[in-house]
């Protein structure tokens, strides 16, 4: 296949960027859409070119690094995949693709391709846990969980932290991502305890990081690679309001807990 | 040669790790404040790691290469992690979990460090379920488990494929409470270029920021190594792209043993290699070959017209396929270990009953399974793994045989360490996958996570205690230290002397020779004269490498190339190492076998009689040959036998 692609370029967080043109040939239809990025950057680096940079990692569509904005979506044309896992079959000979980094105040580009998404994990930090120390745990049999709470909360967890949601949403809204570490925990008894101030303190860390509201266009649940459901959102949207009418305030606020 | 010495605790195999804990000395909470320790990597070791002794009190600073703690490649492990819970009634124990595993490693592992591994097993499971990971679970709650290769009972704990992230989530939020806490600082797209040492212990490390290339000196009372393992020493392997032996290889060369470097397992169901440009292998986890059986045609002409494309799997009517594990491994069939379901897949194919384009794949067939259980219940256990299948290779699994072949994907050599996991070097400590410690010549599946959660979580907050008990008078170090300047000077100079060879080949290029050359003769095959032709094109090919390198951009900015060339330097000199640790060890013995020792059968054959030790080896300079240190395997508890699966 041969293919003409527009790319992001952008030397570092403070620089302008902007799109380069480049053509790319012979590529096999059974490559995946990284390789194909390996094979312009090869033939850059030969050139004596700066390569285009970008964020992967595993290559098996579950480490979350990969973060492509292919054709005006995330991770590109295919349902439920990664960019990684992303493969040029999908594309056809001569078509072109545009390719930009994900968009959104809270993850600022750092160069061409690659975000900064420390912001997750200061979310995660903010309560994404459930309080407990290594060792001195009771049998793990010791509190059945019905397998139904179990699934629903596997397929909460299954979330892989790339961002998509964030850059698939016009108010760069994060609410897809905590939703889902809030209901894991939510549908476990051992999250129950914290249950409360985990989805204040999570919701308010995502609030001042300054990632955008929910409207419901639905845009984060169709562009997800592992398919998370926007039904998290509701049962987050549940659990802020009943933390807010119960109206416990942690006492530790700012310390964590 | 310097003595070795493993630290075994005396008295009965039971009794050692208890009595090693009620002997050990400990540091008091006030004293705990004041000492740092400093854990790089964020994998299911050093996540693990960090967080408890960030509990327990101690100063952290938490390093990786990733964006994220959350991205480490633990995070892509599959199948699952065993315990010896025995909640299935079979007859599991943790003797029965320890002997697995040193039979698993076909008796080139220390019994003492083993048997911890199978004690603190379950606490493991009662510690991730605790903090909320959501494992597979029976109609009545309780937790599900499922069978592995190498035993005969199901110890397997598992959440669906993805069992790797979600202890791997699991231990990153135990590190994310304690960042909060402010008892962990973490510093992410940070890496590792060497440990420093003053008067000989550990005392720091220089590391590069990936994002403004500053190169920077961190100091602590001790150091802790979860790197991983060197599997992309083969170029094409189920690592990550980043995964890389920097870390471990620079401890190498400034005093620490490198143990059984040879020792690479080779895992049975990875997806077949497909073209040139290809840059990783995928893993089709083990836990497929529960219910996929495992076959080639019988007939090389059938085979011949598979490989042509004039005829189909499912054309191949039964009796003329030929189930090659179940026929030469009755007792065990399907789950025999990873080292010889691999070799027997590269025996089949190198006869010419290999299938796909290029003749290098067999089929993993779930039609049995299928017809009876139903489509249903086969999507609910592998449907992610079939998924992923079918969007590499563009064919439907549900309905047409699985194609695999063995890729490299796990390495048991490592640093060696004795058993408070303490490297050669004083206060330099190796856990998870970069140690050498417990799977001997070979690992069983669903070992991995177990082994990085037990070091992480269980083993290493006591151990480490020992060491730092008589550092509490010592005060914090000052990075200005002379041993600190010189470390990064030379750090740093080495990244310059990189960047200025602008040569004409780029880093890729030198790293898929190396992979060839690797997996060509360091490989599953490995014998005298190939191995010896392995060193000499790895030595020239490294000479090559600094006088033709092309590394583009810039020093002071994020350089993918310069990182990658720092880390195929290093390549380049391990795997002479490994070459080198596989010739001197002429015997066959799990993932290494070499072909001039196997039975009639084509089994292989151990020499206990002169090999029964731990390959430790010492770097004596870079010109110099590498000095073999031994460290003797005694057999108190177990009887060693000849692996048998039939």
């Amino acid at each position: 296949m041969d293919l003409t692609l527009k790319i992001w370029r952008q030397k570092n967080a403070t620089s302008k960027g902007k799109f380069v043109t480049y053509k790319v040939t012979g590529i096999s239809p059974n490559s995946s859409f990284l390789e194909m990025m390996d094979i312009l950057n090869e033939g850059l680096v030969v050139k004596g070119e700066d390569p285009v940079a970008f964020d992967h990692d595993c290559r098996e569509g579950i480490c979350g690094a990969c973060s492509m904005y292919i054709n005006g979506r995330p991770h590109g044309p295919d349902k439920a995949i990664t960019t990684c896992q992303l493969h040029m079959r999908k594309f056809k000979d001569g078509d072109t693709i545009v390719i930009e980094p994900w968009r959104a105040r809270p993850f600022p580009v750092l160069k061409d391709l690659i975000v900064d998404r420390t912001a997750f994990d200061k979310i995660i930090q903010a309560g994404g846990y459930i309080s407990v120390n290594t060792g001195g745990i009771p049998d793990a049999n010791a509190i059945p969980i019905p397998r139904a709470s179990a699934e629903l909360s596997m397929d909460a967890a299954a979330c892989i932290g790339c961002g998509a949601c964030v850059a698939a949403c016009k108010n760069a809204s994060a609410m897809l991502f905590v939703s889902a570490k809030v209901s894991q925990f939510a549908l476990l008894p051992q999250g129950k305890p914290e249950a409360a101030e985990r989805v204040q303190a999570m919701v308010a860390e995502m609030d001042r990081l300054g990632f955008g509201n929910c409207t419901n266009t639905g845009a984060c649940e169709a562009e997800c690679p592992k398919e998370i459901s926007i039904s998290n959102i509701a049962r987050m949207n549940r659990e802020f309001l009943s933390a807010k009418v119960g109206a416990q305030i942690p006492k530790e606020q700012a310390g964590g807990f | 040669m310097a003595e070795l010495n493993s630290k075994i605790p005396k008295g009965q195999l039971a009794e050692k790790w208890t009595n090693y804990k009620a002997n050990t000395n400990l540091v008091n909470p006030a004293n705990k404040r004041r000492l740092e320790i400093i854990v790089v990597g964020t994998g299911l070791a050093g996540a693990s790691a960090a967080a408890s002794l960030a509990e327990l009190g101690f100063k952290v600073k938490n390093f990786c290469y990733q964006d994220s703690p959350r991205r480490a490649h633990s995070i892509a492990a599959q199948g699952g992690i065993n315990a010896a819970k025995n909640y299935q009634n079979d007859g599991d124990s943790v003797y029965r979990l320890f002997y697995d595993t040193i039979k698993g490693g076909d008796y080139r592992a220390r019994e003492a460090n083993v048997y911890r591994l199978a004690e603190v097993s379950n606490a493991i499971i009662d510690q991730c379920v605790a903090q909320g990971v959501p494992f597979a679970r029976e109609y009545g709650g309780l937790l599900d488990n499922r069978s592995f290769g190498g035993a005969q009972v199901s110890r397997t704990f598992y959440a669906r494929g993805q069992t790797g992230q979600q202890l791997l989530l699991g231990a990153y939020s135990a590190l994310s409470r304690q960042v909060k806490k402010g008892n962990v600082e973490l510093y992410t797209r940070h890496e590792m270029l060497d440990v420093v040492l003053v008067e000989g212990r550990a005392r720091g490390i220089v590391v590069r920021d990936m994002v403004t290339g500053a190169i920077e000196r961190y100091a602590a009372h001790a150091v802790v190594l979860a790197t991983g393992g060197y599997g992309n020493v083969f170029f094409l392997s189920t690592n990550a792209m980043g995964s890389n032996a920097t870390a471990i290889w620079k401890a190498y060369k400034r005093g620490a043993y490198f143990g059984n470097p040879s020792f690479t397992q080779i895992h049975p169901t990875c997806i077949p290699v497909h073209g040139d440009f290809q840059s990783k292998l995928t893993l089709m986890s083990e836990s497929l070959r529960n219910d996929g059986r495992i076959w080639v045609p019988k007939s090389k002409e059938d085979a011949e017209k598979i490989r042509q494309g004039k005829l189909k799997p499912t054309q191949i009517k039964e009796e003329d396929r030929d189930y090659y594990l179940e026929r030469r491994y009755p007792a065990f069939g399907n789950l025999v270990p990873r080292d010889v379901a691999s070799r027997a897949a590269k025996e089949r194919c190198d006869a010419g009953y290999g299938v796909g384009d290029t003749g290098l794949a067999v089929y993993l067939d779930f039609s049995d399974a299928i017809n009876r259980l139903g489509k249903k219940v086969i999507e609910a256990r592998y449907g992610n793994l079939f998924q992923m299948y079918e969007k590499i290779v563009d064919e439907n699994p549900y309905e047409t045989p699985m194609m695999i072949y063995p890729a490299v994907h796990y390495t048991m050599g490592g640093l060696w360490v004795d058993y408070e996991l303490m490297t050669t070097i004083p206060g330099l400590y190796a856990i998870g996958e970069a140690n050498f410690s417990d799977h001997g010549a070979n690992r069983l599946g669903a070992s991995a996570l177990m082994q990085g959660l037990a070091d992480g979580y269980f083993v290493l907050p006591y151990t480490i205690q020992n060491y730092l008990s008589d550092q509490i008078r010592v005060p914090k170090f000052s990075t200005d230290l002379p041993e600190f300047k010189q470390t990064e000077e030379e750090a740093a100079g080495r990244l310059r002397k990189l960047m200025e060879v602008k040569g004409k080949q780029t880093v890729d290029s030198f790293h898929k020779r190396l992979g060839h050359i690797m997996w060509e003769y360091v490989g599953m095959g490995r014998n005298e004269a190939g191995l010896k032709k392995a060193i000499v094109e790895i030595a020239k090919l490294r000479e090559e490498f600094w006088k033709d390198v092309k590394i583009t951009g810039e020093l002071n900015e994020i350089n993918p190339e310069l990182e990658k060339a720092g880390r195929v330097a290093d390549f380049l000199e391990l795997g002479e190492l490994m070459a080198r640790d596989a010739l001197i060890r002429n015997e066959s013995c799990g993932g290494h076998f070499r072909e001039e020792y196997q039975t009639p059968e084509g089994e292989a054959l151990r020499d206990d009689q002169n090999l029964m030790y731990v390959a430790a080896w010492e770097f004596t300079g870079d010109s110099a040959e590498p000095r073999l240190n031994k460290e003797a395997l005694d057999y108190e508890f177990v009887e060693v036998k000849q692996r048998n699966y039939k």
